[in-house]
């Protein structure tokens, strides 16, 4: 018997076949996940050049931190504002550009044109716009309507934040459910119309139905993404005015290079991840309840 | 499996192995951080640097690096953690305690020439137990810049600066409603602080600080004499009628459309007072060239190069603040105001507020300082809150 069956030679190729991915998701993924971890349970003082193991001290601080519960809070109320408006938004959208009418085409790549926007580039043209005396004000002077300084007030500053964010990237999702819209079969529209159905009940018990496997994964995407939105915070306001626009990330950001705290700002992390995880889990787990085909 | 973990371990082990740090001996070269990259400045550095490898050819490099001021002690702390820190960097004033503190500065006394010309006052911030952990190359005290094109009779004090800006703009370029210290250049007046002398009281709640404070919230929303958050000014195009700055900042003036003039600071209550901002230039201890990058240093700062380097950055030398050796490189600035501003701020002047674990306290005192920014603010109120926040920092061992 030679030591290169057919069996372990098809294993080989099949190994060597994986090994970049493999070695590639374990070098920049799977190694800094594990770092992360370990620094979590160190005091990393930068400019000292320690490095002293602590245990759970960082966890048991993330617990008493005040400042971490507010940044929670802004952290919810920026994920949820983001979701429910880009998701409403983005299917509005893709419901209106579904219909025959002319110029579709030129409003459907109106609307997808921020998504390939440079990031910073948007944010900034943005903060120029939401200054005292920039166009977004100046617009509302012509509907004689005195507008607010957007980025100086607290609740102004976290809608300025989300609804850039949402132009920004509504687009995306627009294209999604726009494609899933297509993807319903007409003659089930017929049929409901000659039973009687309206327009809305048309909507509700048809299309909903059938485009809910991408309501999903939109809806998934959505919410991970606005946990780790920085570079807007960063641009807009830099988390003010006082703490409200302090997300979870822009505050782990701040813990970590900022104010060197590097081993706090890496248990910051571990949570944000845990955060994500239990997400992305629970609804998975309820796409039993309410995406059809997955019953 | 456990080969495979095996040889992971070995692969990391060798990667790690490869970046111990060992004194070099042959040929080095040397890397400085520094915030600016203005090319008149960075001419100027270079030139030094050849100066001084022509006579140590040992030293095959020096590369200046320029990162953006704006985030600059983020950066310098990211390259440090990454396991690549400068030989030499620049360092902010308002990040000195930490970086003198935490041991991250070798020290360098023994090579800088003639230490004891340097002015006590200007050394201060950099001193650890009778050693110096860093050269302030730049000791730039704020005066009161003056279009006389808008501003016809010159003001002394607070009070005449803000009439006579009103409508017209008194600016405070870095201050952005985010950078709080800088209005330490007006609460001096007052005879306040951000806190004691030790660190450890808040000086935020005390009635000078309040009675200042009333004074530019007044300027900002009722004399609309400093313009209101979110909207920007720029003095140095012409656009208002006064900034108060750093002299370092004359240079902007060269190509000036408008006349000028550089005045002290108006006079507060309390009478005369200056406030300096500095910055240093330390030796990374971890720097396998440290040696060789404290010598390089000593000769950066001797005071051959420090009168060049005066016409960007004050000296902190005795024997060159005079009004003639300043004169020879400033000659944007008459001699009596190098004498009134540069001169006499640096003798007498506070370096702007700076404290250990400063960024935190920075952001603290930023958050905390938002409210005051609107029309109706309740001044004693918000400063009260102010120390609320930062007490427990300020009380951290």
């Amino acid at each position: 018997m030679t030591f290169w069956t057919y069996r372990r030679r098809d294993n080989l190729v099949g190994y060597l076949f994986v090994a970049p991915a493999l070695l590639g998701s374990l070098a920049f993924v799977l190694v800094p996940l594990g770092m992360v971890g370990w620094y979590s349970l160190n005091e990393w003082n930068v400019l000292g050049g320690t490095f002293e193991f602590i245990g759970g001290e960082n966890y048991a601080r993330l617990l008493a931190d005040e400042k971490l519960r507010d940044s929670l809070v802004a952290t919810a109320w920026f994920a949820a504002g983001l979701v429910v408006l880009n998701l409403s938004l983005a299917l509005l959208l893709a419901v209106l550009l579904n219909q025959k009418l002319r110029g579709t085409t030129l409003f459907r790549t109106l609307f997808f044109s921020p998504v390939l926007v440079s990031l910073v580039a948007w944010t900034l043209v943005w903060q120029l716009m939401l200054q005292p005396e920039g166009s977004v004000n100046g617009l509302l002077g012509v509907f004689r309507v005195d507008g607010p300084n957007w980025l100086r007030g607290e609740t102004t500053a976290m809608v300025s934040v989300v609804v850039v964010q949402v132009i920004k990237n509504v687009g995306l999702n627009m294209v999604l459910f726009l494609a899933a819209l297509q993807g319903v079969p007409a003659p089930l529209y017929e049929a409901a119309k000659i039973d009687g159905a309206g327009a809305w009940r048309r909507f509700r018990s048809i299309t909903i139905p059938l485009i809910s496997p991408t309501i999903l994964l939109t809806s998934i995407i959505t919410i991970v993404g606005s946990l780790q939105v920085f570079a807007q915070i960063a641009v807009l306001t830099q988390g003010g005015p006082g703490t409200s626009t302090t997300v979870l990330i822009y505050y782990l950001y701040q813990q970590a290079f900022q104010f060197h705290h590097f081993g706090y700002g890496a248990t910051i992390s571990v949570l944000l991840f845990v955060i994500v995880a239990a997400l992305t889990l629970l609804q998975w787990q309820m796409r039993r309840k309410w995406v059809l085909h997955e019953s | 499996m456990s080969r495979l973990t095996a040889l992971i371990v070995a692969a990391l082990l060798a990667l790690t192995a490869c970046s111990g740090s060992s004194a070099q001996s042959g040929p080095k070269s040397l890397r400085m951080t520094v915030w600016t990259a203005n090319e008149a400045h960075l001419k100027l550095l270079n030139e030094i640097a050849s100066e001084y490898k022509a006579s140590h050819p040992d030293i095959t490099e020096i590369k200046f690096d320029s990162i953006p001021a704006d985030g600059y002690t983020t950066t310098l702390t990211t390259q440090i953690a990454g396991g690549n820190a400068p030989d030499l960097a620049w360092i902010l004033e308002e990040s000195a305690p930490d970086f003198v503190s935490s041991g991250a500065l070798a020290p360098i006394k023994g090579k800088v020439e003639k230490a004891d010309e340097l002015v006590p006052s200007a050394t201060k911030l950099w001193e650890k137990d009778g050693e110096l952990y860093a050269y302030p190359f730049s000791t730039s005290p704020f005066g009161l810049f003056v279009n006389t094109d808008l501003v016809k009779d010159l003001p002394k004090t607070w009070e005449q600066a803000v009439a006579a800006s009103a409508g017209k703009n008194l600016v405070l370029p870095d201050f952005k409603y985010q950078n709080w210290a800088v209005l330490s250049a007006i609460w001096r007046g007052w005879g306040a602080n951000a806190w004691s002398e030790d660190g450890k009281q808040c000086g935020f709640s005390s009635q000078e600080m309040k009675d200042a404070m009333t004074f530019v919230h007044k300027a900002i929303f009722t004399d609309k004499a400093i313009p209101g958050p979110g909207t920007t000014v720029d003095f140095f195009a012409g656009n208002a009628a006064m900034a108060v700055s750093q002299i370092s900042r004359a240079g902007a003036l060269k190509d000036a459309k408008f006349g000028w003039t550089l005045l002290p600071l108006p006079q507060g209550p309390k009478g005369d007072y200056a406030v300096i901002g500095q910055a240093g230039v330390g030796v990374l201890k971890r720097s396998k060239n440290a040696d060789a990058a404290a010598d390089f240093l000593g000769f950066f700062t001797n005071s051959a190069n420090s009168v060049k380097l005066a016409q960007f950055f004050p000296p902190v030398r005795q024997s060159l603040l005079n009004a003639e050796t300043l004169a020879k490189s400033n000659p944007l600035i008459k001699p009596e105001q190098l004498q009134s501003v540069v001169i006499d701020g640096i003798s007498k002047g506070v370096v702007k507020p700076s404290h250990q674990g400063q960024e935190e306290l920075n952001q603290t005192i930023r958050a905390a300082l938002d409210p005051l920014w609107k029309p109706d603010a309740n001044v004693g109120q918000v400063l009260d809150g102010v120390c609320a926040k930062i007490k427990p920092l300020l009380e951290r061992p």
